[in-house]
């Protein structure tokens, strides 16, 4: 008998396995067809997830897959990741008599994952050449769906990107339990499958590339660069070799290969209550680290990870300490002091506890990586920008987690993404004295 | 516990359900599994004169329902293909070993009275059989040959046979009806004025039932090709309901004993039709598609039903709506009722309100509420039709609630606002 008995055949699987044809008609038939339906309200794409369920339900699923594609072109990404639990499923009626919803994100899986499979011509059709160019700064969801959605309108896209490879989080900062297998690059494949969009890669801005350049040698630039810095700690120990940022950690793991995983210390600390720190902390699990602790300085209502990823983390063996704040990392292990909320207020009690570590993985937020972004204004900490996505540059656009909309998540991005070009599309059509058209 | 033994022209099984003329009854292994399983009787599979006929390959066509529960089913296929011979010997040696269930042994022939009469006295002479039902409704197949339907569709014809073979035995003789008619009474009538014992029905109804889209045939397909066939299942419990209380309300044949037969699939649906006036039951399709232990969920069910009613045997039960099925003629004019929606039990999918707002009456209103919406019925505009009801997936969330206005019972011949109102008391007709 070994320890990792009960590790999965592979730390690269699908946590959440995709349905099979069998249960995706079951599941689709229990929709309900709901009239101004309270999941369609809280998809922040706004999906019309009745009539593409009805449609999986139907037999046509090439139907489904528009449906979900035409409001969120990364449907697949989406169908994967998102907390569902906290978006279309919560809201779904079958929690109020069943405490059972319909599994909106596996079938939107479901049909988005045939499509990709088996389309061989894009779904959709680019409008007449507008003539007009346009930036998009960052291959990343915000823009690759700002991109997609420019050249669906007609425009000629150029797409700037500092990694080798498209997809931004999706494909360097999504644990591959919830992005298994290569899907990240085929969703870019089929994004970028509609044609005129063009994608230089090794191209970051602040250095080979700057803000007032693409100003002058495009109608418009799209922002879609996320948050590139991580937060420290500010403790001492930080430097010593086996401390790393979850992201960076995160970012090894996928892109090592299935068949040489990256090596995992024994006993692993995340420090950190977010969704990143559950990936970084299961992942860790399921490469094999024998103890992973997640440690939050707050309680676990007020942890940014959602009470199921919470449950996740802990059926995958991963322990939970919460009121505990780091002090410093040494020899031994991490040291943490407790604390308490007083009056809403965090303090330290005073009191202290090691955890024994070999491996620390940093996950207290990130940040927005200022230094290319001059002349831009920034609103708390991110770029600010206005209901149509305009920054407060002429012409300069931007969206998804390096603005101010809210929630960090994928499908938030892709929203972005999608009105920012709708918006840019307004603009360049308004310059052209052009009708304004209509947003999808 | 109720007393589910039934009778129907004489014949006597321990419960009113039999397996109806079909491929459950082909043959001695069906029938003994049928019997262990605890079903009243049978109607074998009908025997025609030899030589037997020839079956094609690929015989049954579905109608699905979305998650693929079996609605409604065809079928192509004839009558026995087996030798008469064997088919009697298995009948006399299966109510040899059940003599409690009731053999009832269908049969089908040209239209020439030595061959109705020829294979009715070679069944009655086996002395296995406590009854005959007469195969007047294949819409399929046989009735290319002049049999089935082609003889059932005909009242003479269905008098004429029924006659023959009651003038060979002394049998009881249930005449089985089709639904592929215009008035279903005419051939009941029929049926009775030719010396029927009992009725039995519905026959399957004529139907293609899908399409097989990249053959472009219909199902079953039969090498490239497909017919119409006869079609049953839970789809056709509504025509069959109706043409039951049609014969049992009609003064002409009230009397006449009706066995029951159409898409019984449950108890419950087994009590409708014996509250419609059917004696006893006849089931095919939910053996076809559950196999044949269904039947233990049937006696129960219904025993239980019973027993929270009061019906203490099954005489309580038979024939109880037939007095309130009516005509739309004698319906109160002045009935009105209203849908109530219960918030409480509401789960907010708004079914109803786009039901009533697109294709009815826009009686259902939506309030924002906390954090869900509000649906609430607007009684100046409905009218009672009780489609948000049925759209409904809650049950019991939406209820008609009769609305208490203390107005007499007033038909639309007595209606004011019938502009042909026959001024009461009614004058003589002329002529």
């Amino acid at each position: 008998m070994t320890l990792t008995a009960d590790i999965p055949p592979s730390p690269y699987a699908d946590l959440t396995p995709p349905l099979t044809a069998v249960q995706a008609l079951a599941e689709s038939n229990r929709c309900l067809f709901c009239y101004d339906a309270a999941c369609v309200r809280a998809c922040p794409t706004g999906i019309d997830i009745p009539a593409f369920i009805r449609s999986i339900a139907t037999g046509n699923l090439r139907g489904a897959a528009r449906t979900i594609l035409s409001e969120n072109i990364m449907g697949g990404t989406c169908g994967r990741v998102c907390p569902t639990e906290t978006l279309c499923e919560q809201a779904c009626v079958r929690n109020t008599a069943e405490e059972r919803p319909v599994a909106i994100g596996r079938l939107q899986r479901h049909a988005t994952d045939r499509l990709l499979s088996t389309a061989t011509v894009h779904p959709f059709a680019r409008a007449e050449a507008t003539g007009r160019r346009i930036a998009v700064v960052g291959a990343g969801p915000a823009g690759l769906a700002c991109a997609h959605r420019l050249a669906m309108l007609g425009h000629a896209v150029t797409v700037f990107e500092a990694k080798p490879k498209a997809g931004g989080l999706n494909e360097y900062g999504l644990a591959p339990y919830k992005m298994a297998d290569d899907f990240a690059q085929r969703e870019v494949a089929f994004i970028l499958g509609i044609g005129g969009i063009a994608v230089e890669h090794g191209r970051r801005l602040g250095a080979d590339l700057s803000l007032e350049e693409l100003q002058k040698d495009f109608d418009a630039v799209f922002l879609g660069v996320g948050l590139g810095g991580n937060n420290r700690l500010g403790i001492p120990g930080e430097g010593r070799p086996g401390v790393e940022d979850a992201t960076a950690f995160i970012e090894r793991v996928r892109q090592a290969t299935p068949q040489a995983p990256v090596a995992v210390g024994r006993r692993v600390v995340v420090i950190g209550g977010g969704n990143t720190a559950v990936d970084a902390a299961i992942q860790a699990k399921r490469l094999g680290a024998e103890t992973v602790t997640l440690v939050y300085r707050r309680g676990r209502g007020q942890m940014g990870a959602t009470p199921w990823e919470q449950e996740l983390a802990q059926t995958n063996g991963v322990v939970l300490v919460t009121f505990a704040a780091p002090v410093g990392i040494n020899d031994g292990g991490v040291t943490f002091e407790r604390t308490r909320l007083e009056e809403g207020k965090l303090a330290g009690t005073g009191e202290t506890f090691t955890i024994a570590a070999d491996t620390v993985l940093k996950a207290v937020g990130q940040t927005l990586d200022r230094a290319a972004l001059a002349g831009v204004t920034l609103a708390g900490g991110k770029i600010a920008v206005d209901e149509g996505y305009r920054t407060t540059l002429a012409k300069v656009f931007a969206g998804g987690d390096c603005v101010a909309s809210g929630a960090d998540l994928t499908v938030q991005s892709v929203q972005d993404g999608k009105l920012a070009a709708l918006s840019i599309h307004r603009h360049l059509s308004a310059a052209l004295q052009a009708a304004p058209i209509e947003t999808a | 516990m109720a007393d589910l033994r039934s009778t129907i022209a004489g014949i006597r099984s321990p419960n009113p359900f039999w397996l109806a003329s079909a491929p459950p009854t082909d043959k001695l292994t069906n029938v003994v599994r049928a019997f262990r399983a605890g079903w009243g009787g049978v109607v074998w599979k009908t025997l025609g004169e030899d030589p037997p006929v020839v079956n094609v390959s690929s015989r049954y066509g579905a109608h699905l329902d979305n998650e693929r529960r079996l609605i409604g089913l065809n079928n192509i296929e004839l009558i026995s293909d087996r030798p008469l011979e064997v088919n009697l010997q298995e009948i006399v040696q299966v109510k040899r070993d059940w003599p409690d269930r009731a053999m009832v042994v269908s049969l089908m022939a040209r239209i020439e009275e030595e061959a109705w009469a020829g294979l009715a006295r070679r069944i009655a002479d086996t002395g296995a059989a406590d009854g005959l039902e007469l195969n007047l409704g294949c819409p399929h197949g046989m009735c290319e040959r002049g049999m089935g339907s082609a003889i059932g569709q005909v009242p003479e014809m269905v008098e004429q046979v029924t006659r023959w073979v009651k003038n060979t035995t002394r049998l009881p003789v249930i005449v089985k009806l089709t639904p592929n008619i215009t008035n279903i009474l005419w051939s009941a009538e029929a049926a009775r004025r030719g010396g029927a014992d009992a009725v039995s029905l519905i026959n399957t109804v004529n139907s293609i039932v899908a399409v097989d889209l990249d053959a472009m045939a219909p199902t079953p397909v039969v090498d490239g090709k497909g017919s119409h066939g006869g079609y049953c299942g839970p789809a056709v419990k509504p025509i069959a309901l109706n043409m039951v209380a049609e014969i049992a309300r009609n003064p002409d044949t009230a009397r006449l004993p009706i066995s029951g037969i159409g898409g019984v699939n449950t108890w419950r649906d087994a009590a409708e039709f014996l509250a419609l006036g059917a004696t006893n039951v006849q089931v095919c399709t939910a053996a076809m598609t559950y196999g044949f232990k269904i039947v233990e969920d049937m006696i129960d069910g219904l025993s239980n039903w019973m027993d929270d009613k009061g019906y203490a045997s099954l005489d309580h039960v038979i024939g109880r709506a037939v007095r309130n099925t009516v005509n739309w003629n004698d319906l109160n004019m002045n009935f009105s009722t209203k849908a109530v929606i219960d918030p409480a039990l509401c789960i907010d999918c708004g079914r109803c309100h786009i039901v009533c707002e697109d294709t009815s009456h826009q009686a259902i209103r939506i309030d924002q509420g906390d954090g869900r919406r509000i649906f609430t019925v607007v009684n100046e505009e409905c009218v009672g039709c009780n489609l948000c009801s049925h759209v409904c997936p809650v049950p019991d969330c939406i209820t008609m609630t009769p609305e208490q206005n203390n107005l007499p019972y007033v038909t639309w011949p007595e209606d004011a606002r019938n502009p042909m109102r026959v001024p009461r008391p009614a004058p003589v007709a002329a002529e």
